[in-house]
């Protein structure tokens, strides 16, 4: 239906948990769905050299980061047989704890929607020119980089 | 010819600026581009920064006016 809309991806701050309840109550009349799968990624409070993560204040190469999404849109709706998929991924500053990344595929069997969700995953990680600036408590800073 | 430059993450740190635009003479790849505008920065690793010329990372494209150019540290999505 609304397969292959271009979607806006990018929100501001933290993706509340609310916004997974509700994904997954408008996918409810979908009948044909048989399987959701969903990854969510969380700002994790790493240690370095003493120092502890606090938080993560991500920006982007926004126009780029759009397409770049929608085309991995494209490629995972050409690879898998899904029923819909859906990315959001935060901008700005995101706590340790909360999260900043949410892809949610669903598809009649689970393999397919298993599959499919790790595949926005890693390209996403991969190809999308987003940049997170890893704030400690004492408010000094190390560029993240995706491993 | 006039390209407008724009400046990412720990690039635009180093650079102390996210945008400008810049004047050119002659015929220049983006990795030429690259070079010049990371000239003198304090970036440990340049060879980990992507140029995206209209937002196409090929290295090798030769600028044209009007042109917009991204300066890309390493992605960090997710």
């Amino acid at each position: 239906m609304d397969k292959k809309k271009p979607k806006k991806v990018f929100v501001q701050g933290a993706i509340p948990p609310e916004k997974i309840a509700n994904s997954v109550a408008n996918h409810q009349s979908k009948t044909e769905i048989g399987a959701h799968s969903i990854f969510l990624g969380q700002i994790r409070a790493d240690e370095v050299e003493g120092k502890t993560v606090t938080a993560i204040d991500y920006t982007a190469y926004e126009e780029m980061a759009e397409n770049v999404f929608h085309e991995i849109r494209e490629a995972a709706f050409a690879k898998f047989d899904i029923t819909c998929a859906h990315i959001y991924h935060s901008l700005g500053r995101v706590n340790v704890g909360e999260l900043c990344l949410f892809v949610f595929t669903s598809s009649a069997h689970r393999k397919i929607a298993i599959e499919a969700t790790n595949f926005f995953v890693e390209e996403i990680k991969a190809k999308v020119p987003v940049f997170g600036k890893e704030i400690f408590e004492d408010e000094t800073h190390q560029w993240k980089v995706n491993k | 010819m006039t390209v407008t430059i724009k400046y990412f993450g720990l690039v635009a740190e180093a650079a102390e600026r996210f945008e400008e635009i810049l004047e050119l003479d002659g015929v220049l790849t983006a990795s030429e581009l690259k070079a010049q505008c990371l000239n003198g920065l304090a970036i440990a690793d340049k060879e980990s920064v992507q140029i995206a010329v209209n937002q196409n990372l090929d290295d090798k494209i030769t600028l044209k006016d009007g042109d917009e150019v991204a300066l890309l540290p390493p992605f960090a999505g997710g």
